[in-house]
């Protein structure tokens, strides 16, 4: 199942976290309660915060499966979004700045000690592939995926499928706040362009680039997007606008269109592609193997 | 026992807005039951304004989310772009109307004619039809039954056309700040429509163009109500609804069916666009906004039926326009607006008990 609220999960992350960490005061003009806790203390709390409203949004769509768990979730995103938007004495649609002034000691000043902090981002990165691989293998996520491929069949053998698609939507928001609290930290700011609709449909880009059923796909498509991104911004087609992507017209329009010919050529993107192409090669070499092996035969 | 909770939490809500409320004072914040009109006894006028606001509303949400459910119900294609058919069709009929009166970029309504209103309409709507048709050919239709690339598709196809819109839209605009790059743009109701009309209870008046687009709302739900029940089409639709394969089994052109449901869908999209931008505006970024009403909608009321579409927009529509008026006003802070956290609370709420939405059907 395709959830798409995994961006507005990283957006309330960071949202927690500069209402708890920031402090008000001397030419601030960034919007938060600034509470001023200490950034440890910030950073699990918002962890935890986070985990929960995974928990709820996941009770809510547990009993839908396939498409309405996508309409769902992705209601929950754009709501998220004008929420962070118009309840202006949390968030407001400037968002919070400034966050990254308030990290824990053991990252230190961002500005002054970038590798610091891209070695946890690393670290938390590697530990959460790590995590996952490991939690496919438990007995819970044996049974996800049992959830995942019937069922019906796995509510018969008495399992609470409900209950199972809800804890993986919390698992799935506590990896989300890890993201989201990263990315607080290095950019200092928070608002609500940063998950709105565009953005979950970028993450989702990304996700069906790389490939939507392989943990290696996640990656793969954040590299390619960025590299699309990086080199299409500003390149402009005549006819289809005058370029820049502040006026559109390029950048959206050919992401579009490679996310449109992805989807329509190879449904598992780059990974489904890269798996047919190893599986073909392997066909050839096993008939090759056989052809060898008759015409050996045949020498006999 | 949660029936229980949901239903006093209802009860509250009703008495709140009935009774408990109280009108803001000159001046300080206020407590908790301050509220920007006070209570219904207090103040009916604004209570009928509010809820005359709420049905209208619906009437157009109910256009763009029941063209969304036509969609939905029969072919099970999630249709992404529909919040960019919305988007298109606006700045089309926005484009038209300019080029017959000439005005520049804000006309007032004294200088918009009937005509100048129903060709805009009549040209953008065939338009977004057009789009649809072409989508659901060239892209849809050999996907059929893959529910979630059908998405995928779709949603390609809204960030070419969100984006292309920017690059493109408003035109007509000759110079200035608001000259492409989706900028806001007001369509503009013909000038008979301006005015507000005497309702003779509790002294209130109200706007004739609202009124207008609840009539067209109600015109387009009694529409599809007699197409679908009472026509051989209709009938294929609703048969496709509950069993595609058995209809198509039974030598009914299906193919045919989904063509003309998925015009229909988007024409539908196209006309509540030119309605709703002639209360408001159309800007790029309501693709999402509207994107997001049709799935409230059609979450909340139920998967493919009219009625499920027309209920949730009538619920959608009360809890947006009440809980933008009748929530406390917390003080110093005047821009704060509660009504996601609402939609979230009804999204919740309906599917705690129903996970089909109210009009739903399992299967």
């Amino acid at each position: 199942m395709v959830s798409l609220a995994q961006t507005a999960l990283f957006g309330i992350a960071g949202v927690i976290i500069g209402n708890l960490a920031t402090k008000g005061g001397a030419g601030g003009t960034s919007k938060g309660l600034h509470l001023g806790w200490d950034p440890t203390v910030a950073l699990v709390v918002a962890v935890v915060m986070t985990t929960v409203i995974g928990l709820i949004f996941g009770a809510v769509a547990a009993r839908s499966a396939g498409i309405y768990f996508l309409m769902i979730t992705l209601t929950f995103s754009v709501i998220a979004t004008y929420t962070l938007g118009q309840v202006t004495n949390i968030s407001g649609f400037s968002g919070i700045g400034g966050i990254s002034s308030y990290t824990p000691g053991w990252i230190g000043d961002v500005l002054a000690h970038p590798d610091r902090l891209y070695y946890v981002a690393l670290a938390v990165a590697a530990a959460v592939y790590l995590l996952i691989r490991y939690i496919v293998r438990t007995p819970f996520g044996l049974s996800l995926q049992g959830v995942r491929d019937d069922p019906v069949r796995m509510a018969s053998l008495g399992y609470h499928v409900p209950l199972h698609r809800t804890l993986a939507f919390g698992f799935a928001a506590f990896i989300a706040s890890l993201g989201g609290i990263l990315y607080v930290w290095w950019s200092g700011q928070i608002s609500p362009g940063n998950v709105d609709l565009p953005e979950t449909i970028n993450l989702l880009i990304m996700a069906v680039i790389g490939g939507l059923f392989r943990i290696e796909g996640a990656w793969l498509g954040a590299f390619v997007f960025i590299v699309i991104q990086n080199y299409v911004r500003d390149f402009s087609v005549p006819g289809l606008g005058f370029g820049g992507t502040l006026f559109g017209g390029s950048f959206n329009t050919i992401v579009g269109i490679i996310f449109l010919v992805i989807v329509l050529a190879s449904p598992g993107g780059l990974m489904g592609a890269w798996d047919r192409i190893v599986a073909e090669i392997a066909r050839r070499r096993g008939l090759m193997r056989t052809a060898d092996e008759s015409a050996a035969g045949a020498g006999n | 026992m949660p029936k229980i909770v949901v239903a006093l939490a209802v009860l509250f809500a009703i008495l709140y807005v009935a009774v408990i409320a109280e009108q803001s004072p000159a001046t300080g914040g206020g407590g908790w039951r301050t509220t920007t009109f006070g209570s219904a006894i207090n103040d009916p006028g604004s209570f009928l304004r509010v809820l005359l606001d709420s049905i209208t509303f619906a009437g157009a949400l109910f256009i763009v989310a029941s063209g969304f459910a036509l969609i939905f119900g029969l072919m099970r294609v999630v249709n992404m772009a529909h919040g960019s058919f919305y988007l298109l069709g606006g700045y089309i009929a926005y484009e038209i109307q300019q080029t017959m009166t000439g005005q520049g970029f804000s006309i007032p309504s004294s200088e918009v004619n009937t005509w100048d209103w129903l060709v805009p309409l009549l040209v953008a709507v065939p338009c977004i039809a057009v789009v649809g048709f072409v989508t659901q050919q060239a892209f849809l239709r050999w996907n059929q039954g893959q529910e979630l690339r059908q998405a995928l598709i779709t949603i390609a196809i809204a960030v070419i056309i969100a984006d292309q819109i920017i690059a493109h839209f408003p035109r007509s605009v000759s110079t200035g700040a608001q000259r492409l790059g989706g900028n806001a743009v007001d369509l503009t109701w013909p000038g008979w429509t301006d005015r507000l009309v005497d309702l003779h209870v509790w002294g209130v008046y109200y706007s004739l163009a609202r009124l207008v687009m609840l009539a067209i709302g109600l015109a387009i739900g009694i529409g599809l109500w007699l197409w679908l029940y009472r026509t051989k089409t209709g009938m294929v639709i609703r048969a496709g609804v509950d069993d595609q394969k058995m209809t198509a089994a039974l030598g009914i052109n299906i193919q045919r069916t989904f063509a003309i449901s998925f015009v229909v869908g988007s024409a539908l999209a196209g006309l509540g666009s030119v309605v709703w931008a002639s209360q408001g505006n159309i800007a790029s970024g309501q693709d999402a906004q509207w994107l997001l009403n049709s799935l409230v909608v059609v979450i909340v009321g139920g998967m493919g039926s009219i009625f499920g579409a027309a209920a949730g927009a009538i619920l959608y529509a009360f809890v947006l326009d009440f809980s933008g008026s009748y929530l406390p006003t917390a003080g110093a802070d005047c821009c704060t607006q509660y009504s996601p956290i609402f939609t979230f609370i009804l999204i919740a709420l309906v599917l705690a008990f129903r996970p089909r939405g109210l009009f739903g059907r399992d299967g």
